[in-house]
């Protein structure tokens, strides 16, 4: 793997890249841009954090959405007894998550692939249940999260949100390159190679799959913490929508798994499809899409459009391999 | 805690448990006996469901009647998804995190279609029985009342479900192509040295898997109107019942769908029926958490 520039020059480039990005939307004069790209942004972040886990230790969670809701939760929870200022409130989601996910790497993570995707499933539907029966954050009524018109310095409150987002984009993909780049990153791609050869090697394979779900999982709470914020009235379904898990999976599986770039690229792309596709077309037949998209490109292109990328550039005759 | 009431809770539980059996035997041959994560059984489900409320609502057709007369269908439906998921994963050795995503993908691409073309109504059929009970059915007024009381709608799934899968497992015990379906799971090489196609017999448990569905479709819809995204909820539960029973055990998929319908019913009664959801999921939680190899693993 090459080594190329440090964590810190990327970290430093990404924040550039993203304040370039924040102005250039804001010169757009129309605050839709914003609600547009914190959709496409949020998704980035689930992205990312599913490929942590999913692509770089090869165990798939189909229970993103129940992660993304529990950080959206957390925020419903403290804005009833406590409210916070957002930047907490996303550290307070990804701990909340963060826990989820370590216990659920208890459970399952001795058991073999398969078992782990399904318990994750049963893991959102077990939270929905448990969401829908709690009446202290709205039950199955949903929640009414007030936001407030502006903050300070910000002409209104979804480029405040926005900008969150775009910070939480940048912190999300800088670790998950500094992950490829580690001794850690090894460590999951063994798991993922040859689980039980990594075990024999004495890789220490249980901690490892600990460490990636709970990072996994602190992810996707972060992307949900300011969604109450964003959307005013969280009730379960929405909190729980298949969408966040579908996309969670389709995103990284249609970029390609193998890097960082990849949740990227199929994140922009598929996110700005859907919005494009929800505004021209309907919302049903986006979902649609995504879901067609993701069943051609498995079967197609299993290694996702940098995959693909990287077959033309290796036919090329005299390119770099 | 009633005793009435608990009686006949656990008689519900039992007429459940019944159908759950109908709804897990694909699951339990296509995951259990295939290894085959067909997370997308369901959906199917569903689709049989909207096929017998179709013919039901244009001809008036028996639903049971459709399911049986949509069964090489499925079938066929079931051996053409296996031939993609074996040229595009199995083949190529890597199956487990792409074959999982695709079988998620159609799962979705199925509720979603029937969302397009059906809406999001609720939809249900009409038969002579769905809405009496066994002693009015009968026209016998000498039945307890217990018996008496039992609803149509929950005894006929029950009673059909339990003959589909007795004549499933006479089809596995006793065919040569259930030995087959059998023998591949334990050791695909050796059937091959036999002189069997081993992707040849799994197409055809996985499309006898698939046709399943067509059945338990009709039984569902019978049971309760079905909207596209009530197969979600029967994720948790056929998985829950493949792995409580114990993987690849056909009599072990029939013990976990009676367990899991008999607690699914006494929490709907005793704790509400909000509460009902979370059981299957939390009990396969806890039997992949403690005891994987389930109740009559092999």
């Amino acid at each position: 793997m090459k080594r190329g520039m440090t964590s810190w020059m990327f970290a430093l480039i990404a924040c550039a890249a993203g304040a370039l990005l924040f102005f250039a939307a804001r010169s757009a004069g129309n605050d839709y841009v914003f609600f547009a790209g914190y959709t496409i942004l949020q998704y980035i972040v689930l992205a990312t954090a599913w490929n942590i886990l999913g692509g770089y230790t090869g165990y798939v969670n189909f229970g993103s959405a129940a992660f993304f809701a529990v950080g959206a939760y957390t925020t419903v929870f403290f804005h009833k007894i406590f409210p916070l200022p957002i930047p907490l409130l996303v550290i307070a989601a990804a701990v909340a998550s963060g826990l989820v996910g370590l216990g659920m790497g208890y459970l399952t993570l001795r058991l073999r692939g398969a078992f782990f995707a399904i318990a994750t499933l049963a893991l959102a539907v077990v939270l929905q249940t448990l969401i829908v029966n709690w009446s202290f954050v709205g039950g199955s009524r949903g929640a009414y999260v007030i936001r407030p018109a502006t903050v300070y310095p910000f002409d209104s409150y979804i480029q405040y949100l926005f900008l969150i987002m775009l910070v939480l984009v940048i912190v999300a993909l800088t670790t998950a390159r500094a992950i490829e780049r580690s001794r850690l990153g090894y460590g999951f791609a063994t798991i993922r190679d040859d689980e039980l050869a990594a075990e024999a090697s004495g890789v220490p394979t249980l901690k490892l799959k600990l460490i990636a779900t709970a990072l996994s999982g602190a992810f996707m709470g972060m992307a949900g913490a300011p969604f109450p914020y964003y959307i005013g009235f969280l009730h379960p379904s929405g909190a729980f929508g298949l969408e966040y898990t579908v996309n969670a999976i389709a995103m990284p599986m249609i970029g390609g798994t193998a890097t960082w770039i990849g949740p990227l690229v199929g994140a922009v792309l598929l996110g700005t499809l859907q919005q494009v596709a929800i505004v021209t077309i309907s919302s049903a037949v986006n979902l649609l899409l995504v879901g067609l998209l993701l069943v051609g490109f498995v079967i197609l292109a299993p290694n996702g459009l940098v995959g693909v990328v990287r077959n033309l550039l290796r036919k090329r005759p005299g390119a770099q391999p | 805690m009633s005793v009435d009431l608990f009686v006949s809770a656990l008689i519900a539980g039992i007429l459940l448990g019944g159908f759950y059996a109908a709804v897990t035997v694909g699951i339990s041959i296509s995951f259990g006996i295939l290894d085959i994560v067909n997370i997308a059984h369901p959906a199917f489900i569903i689709l049989g469901s909207y096929t017998a409320y179709i013919l039901n609502a244009q001809f008036g057709l028996d639903p049971i009647v459709v399911g049986i007369i949509a069964l090489p269908a499925f079938y066929a439906l079931g051996a053409l998804i296996y031939q993609v998921y074996y040229v595009s994963f199995e083949k190529r050795g890597k199956e487990s995190m792409t074959g999982l995503a695709f079988f998620f993908g159609l799962l979705f691409v199925t509720e979603v279609l029937l969302i397009l073309v059906f809406g999001v109504d609720y939809r249900y059929v009409q038969a002579s029985y769905i809405d009496t009970n066994l002693g009015k059915f009968l026209g016998s007024t000498a039945l307890p009342a217990l018996l008496a009381d039992l609803p149509m709608r929950m005894l006929v799934p029950c009673v059909m479900s339990i003959a589909m899968f007795a004549i499933l497992l006479l089809i596995v015990k006793r065919t040569f192509v259930g030995r087959a379906i059998m023998a591949v799971s334990q050791d695909a090489l050796a059937l091959q040295l036999q002189g069997a196609s081993p992707v040849r017999i799994k197409r055809i448990a996985f499309a006898i898997s698939i046709a399943t569905a067509a059945l338990a479709g009709a039984f569902l819809i019978i049971i309760q109107p079905v909207e596209p995204s009530v197969g979600r909820e029967y994720i948790g539960r056929v998985f829950a019942i493949c792995v409580l029973g114990g993987m690849g055990s056909l009599p072990g998929t029939l013990v976990g769908a009676m367990l899991l319908g008999i607690i699914e019913s006494l929490t709907a009664t005793f704790y509400g029926p909000s509460w009902a959801p979370a059981v299957s999921f939390g009990l396969l939680l806890l039997t992949l958490a403690f005891k994987p190899s389930g109740l009559m693993g092999r």
